[in-house]
C-alpha cells in the first residue's frame, strides 16, 4: 500500500491559551508522529503520542522563553529530551515552532537526516539542545544546565527535562534527584512520562518504581500529580512550577504526568506492544482517520 | 584449525537469534544458569530463556548497573549468570562493575552485547556500539567473542556458558549472512582459517568475515592474488599462533571489523604482528566517527564495511610489502575503484 504523506504547513505560536486551544495543537502533532514514523518504517510510536497533550502546553502555552529565529539565544529556556526515544514528538514540536521546515519530518531516521532516530547534535537540528538516548543521562545534563543558571550565572532561565517511567529504574535518575534537590534547584522542572508501559511490559511488573510522588517528596521535590490528557491540570502544573521558580523555593519541581502510551489512536492506546514500533500503513491510514475527528 | 570446505551463502540470519538459542541449550544442560532481563528481551532474544525457565529469569528493568552487579551475587552463589542488553549499555554503562566486580573478582558472569555495531540502522549514532572490543579486551580475565553468524553465535554462546570466568560475546541486530554451520568447528581462542592463500592475510571477525570471503574471491578473480581469510572471533584471548604463521606465510594483512579502527581487532592484531614478526597491516573498520541513522547495508557502505574497502586495502598492502619498508611513505591512499 503507497500512502501519500503530506504535512500541514502550520506554525503554532508560544501564548497563554485556554486549555481547550490546546487540543487541535495536539492533535496535529499527534498526526505528525504518525506521519513520520510511518514514513521511517521504524521508530517509537506509543510514547510520543502519550505524552504529546504535555509537549504542547509545555511548548506553545508561553512556559518557555525561546526563539526559533535565534535557537542559541541566550536567554531561552531550555528543555533536555532525557528519553531520547521520544524523539518523533520533539521533532514535530520544534517544527511547528518554526525552528526548521515542517516537510522535513519527512525524513526521520533516514541517512543524512537531521531528525537522527535518537537526537543527535552532530546534526545541528536547531533548537534540539543535547544528544540523548542513553536513558538516564538527560536529567542530570537538565541537573548541570540548572546549576550552572542558578549557581554560577545567577540568571533566571528554566531547564524543563521529561523522563519515561521505565527510565527511572536507571539508577543515575536517582543521584541526579538527589542533587537536584540538594543544589535547591527551583529553576528545574522535571516530567515523568508515567505511562506505566516500557518494552517489556507494565513498569510495574518489569521493576517497579512506585510510589513514584512520595520517592520524589522523600527527596525533598515538590511534587504535583496531574493526568497527562487533562489540559487544566498540565496548565495548573507548570502554573505551579513557574511560581515556584518566581517565589524561588529552593525546591525542584516534579511533575508526574499520568499518561496513556499511544493515547489518542485507539488500536495503540495503553499498549506496551507500540513502544518501540512504526504504524504500517494501514494502521497509519487509521490512525491518521480517528485523528482527524478529535 | 584449518577448514576446507567452500563457505556458501545459505541464507541470512540475525546472529541474536543463535544467542537466544544458546541460552535455552545451556539452560536444559545447566541447572545453574540463570539470566538477568534489561527491559529487551525480545530484543536481545533472552525472552527464549524467560519463556522456557521462567523461574530461572530475573527481570532487572532498564538498570545495567544494577543488572551486571546482581549478576556478580549470582555467580558468587554458585551460578552462571547471563545478562545481556544492547552493546552500547552492556559494555559501557557498566564499565566499572565489569571491570572490578566482574572481571577482579573473576566472576562467572556472561554477558550478551546484541545490536552492536552499525547494523543497529535507524536508531542511530547512541545505539551504534562502535567501541566496546577497545574497551574489553583491555579488561584482564575477560574472554570477548565476536561470532561471524547465527550458527558461531549459538555455539560460542554455549561455549562461554561452559567455560569459568567472566565473557563477552558480541551480536547484532539484523538479519546477516549466515555461511557456517553446526559442522563448522569452533573452539574459544582458535582462529579459523576459512579460506587459503598466501598472498594477503585477511583476519577479520563478526559480520565482515563474509565480507572478506567475497573480498578474497574478487581479489583472485581480477587479480589473481591468494588470500587467505581468517575469522577470528575470539578477540581475547586473540590467537596469537595463527596471526603470526600468517604474517610469516602472506607478508601482509588487513584486518577487518564493525568497529573503530582503533583498539579493536586491528590493534589486537597489529600488537602481536610488531612483536613477533613486522608486516605492514591495512585497517578496515569506522574511522574515528561515530554512527548515523540509515538502513543497516546503506550504513555499512557509507562507512566503509563493505568488501570493497577488504579488496582495496589489501593492494595497498601488498603493494607496502613489495615495495619493503623504506618506500612506505610514498604509498599514497589509493583509490583503486577508479582506476
Ligand atoms: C541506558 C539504556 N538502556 C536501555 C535502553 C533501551 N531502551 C530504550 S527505551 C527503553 C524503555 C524505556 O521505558 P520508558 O522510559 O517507560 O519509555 P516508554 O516505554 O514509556 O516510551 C529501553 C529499555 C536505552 N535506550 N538506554
Amino acid at each position: 500500500m503507497e500512502l501519500n504523506i503530506e504535512f500541514s504547513q502550520e506554525i503554532f505560536e508560544n501564548k497563554r491559551r485556554q486549555a481547550e486551544d490546546f487540543r487541535p495543537l495536539a492533535t496535529e502533532i499527534r498526526r505528525d508522529i504518525i506521519k513520520s514514523l510511518v514514513l521511517a518504517k521504524s521508530g517509537h510510536s506509543g510514547g510520543p503520542l502519550g505524552i504529546a497533550d504535555v509537549m504542547a502546553v509545555l511548548y506553545f502555552g508561553a512556559y518557555m522563553k525561546y526563539n526559533p529565529k535565534n535557537p542559541k539565544w541566550e536567554e531561552r529556556d531550555r528543555f533536555v529530551l532525557s528519553a531520547g526515544h521520544l524523539c518523533p514528538v520533539l521533532y514535530s514540536v520544534l517544527a511547528r515552532a518554526g525552528y526548521f521546515p515542517i516537510d522535513e519530518l519527512k525524513t526521520l531516521r533516514k541517512y543524512g537526516s537531521r531528525l537522527q532516530g535518537h537526537p543527535g547534535i552532530d546534526m545541528n537540528l536547531p533548537g534540539l539542545e543535547v544528544s540523548t538516548g542513553s536513558l538516564g543521562q538527560g536529567i542530570s545534563i537538565a541537573v548541570g544546565m540548572a546549576m550552572s543558571d542558578k549557581l554560577v550565572d545567577k540568571n533566571n532561565r528554566k531547564v524543563f527535562c521529561l523522563t519515561g517511567d521505565g527510565e527511572l529504574q536507571e539508577g543515575s535518575c536517582w543521584e541526579a534527584a538527589m542533587a537536584a534537590a540538594n543544589f535547591k534547584l527551583d529553576n528545574l522542572c522535571w516530567i515523568v512520562d508515567n505511562n506505566d508501559c516500557q518494552i517489556d511490559g507494565r513498569v510495574r511488573d518489569v521493576m517497579s518504581i512506585y510510589p513514584l510522588d512520595k520517592k520524589f517528596e522523600a527527596f525533598n521535590f515538590d511534587v504535583i500529580n496531574i493526568d497527562a490528557h487533562n489540559y487544566n491540570e498540565i496548565i495548573a502544573a507548570l502554573d505551579k512550577f513557574i511560581d515556584n521558580h518566581k517565589n524561588k523555593i529552593n525546591k525542584p519541581t516534579a511533575i508526574i504526568a499520568k499518561s496513556f502510551m499511544g493515547k489518542g489512536v485507539s488500536f495503540m492506546e495503553d499498549d506496551y506492544n507500540w513502544h518501540g514500533i512504526p504504524p504500517n500503513p494501514e494502521q497509519a491510514l487509521k490512525a491518521l482517520e480517528e485523528l482527524s475527528n478529535t | 584449525m584449518k577448514q576446507t570446505n567452500e563457505f556458501k551463502l545459505l541464507g541470512k540470519k540475525p546472529t541474536r537469534h543463535g544467542f537466544g538459542e544458546g541460552l535455552v541449550v545451556l539452560g536444559e544442560r545447566y541447572d545453574n544458569v540463570i539470566v538477568l532481563g534489561g527491559d529487551i528481551t525480545g530484543s536481545v532474544m533472552t525472552s527464549f530463556f524467560r519463556d522456557r525457565f521462567p523461574e530461572r529469569f530475573f527481570s532487572i528493568g532498564v538498570a545495567e548497573q544494577n543488572a551486571t552487579t546482581i549478576a556478580v551475587g549470582f555467580a558468587l552463589s554458585g551460578k552462571i549468570a547471563f545478562f545481556s542488553s544492547y552493546s552500547a549499555f552492556a559494555a559501557f554503562r557498566n564499565a566499572d562493575q565489569l571491570r572490578v566486580s566482574v572481571c577482579y573478582n573473576e566472576a562467572n558472569v556472561k554477558i550478551g552485547g546484541g545490536h552492536s555495531g552499525i547494523t543497529v540502522g535507524p536508531d542511530g549514532a547512541t545505539h551504534q556500539s562502535l567501541e566496546e572490543i577497545a574497551y574489553l579486551r583491555t579488561l584482564p580475565k575477560m574472554t570477548l567473542i565476536v561470532p561471524c553468524d547465527y550458527s558461531q553465535a549459538k555455539k560460542a554462546t554455549i561455549a562461554i556458558g561452559e567455560m569459568h570466568g567472566p565473557a563477552y560475546i558480541r551480536f547484532g541486530r539484523s538479519a546477516v549472512p549466515m555461511f557456517t554451520t553446526e559442522d563448522t568447528e569452533f573452539e574459544i581462542g582458535k582462529a579459523d582459517i576459512y579460506r587459503e592463500g598466501s598472498d594477503i592475510a585477511i583476519i577479520a571477525c563478526g559480520i565482515m568475515v563474509w565480507e572478506a570471503l567475497i573480498a578474497a574471491e574478487e581479489l583472485n578473480k581480477r587479480k589473481g592474488i591468494k588470500a587467505r581469510v581468517i575469522n577470528c572471533h575470539t578477540i581475547k584471548p586473540i590467537d596469537i599462533i595463527t596471526i603470526i604463521d600468517s604474517a610469516k606465510l602472506c607478508g601482509a594483512i588487513v584486518t577487518a571489523e564493525e568497529h573503530q579502527i582503533h583498539g579493536g581487532l586491528g590493534a589486537a592484531v597489529a600488537e602481536v604482528v610488531v612483536k613477533n614478526y613486522p608486516v605492514p597491516i591495512e585497517f578496515v573498520g569506522v574511522r574515528d566517527s561515530f554512527g548515523s541513522s540509515g538502513e543497516p547495508e546503506e550504513l555499512m557502505v557509507k562507512f566503509g564495511l563493505t568488501w570493497k574497502e577488504i579488496y582495496a586495502s589489501a593492494l595497498r598492502a601488498i603493494q607496502r610489502k613489495e615495495m619493503g619498508e623504506t618506500q612506505i611513505r610514498k604509498v599514497t591512499d589509493v583509490d583503486f575503484f577508479n582506476e
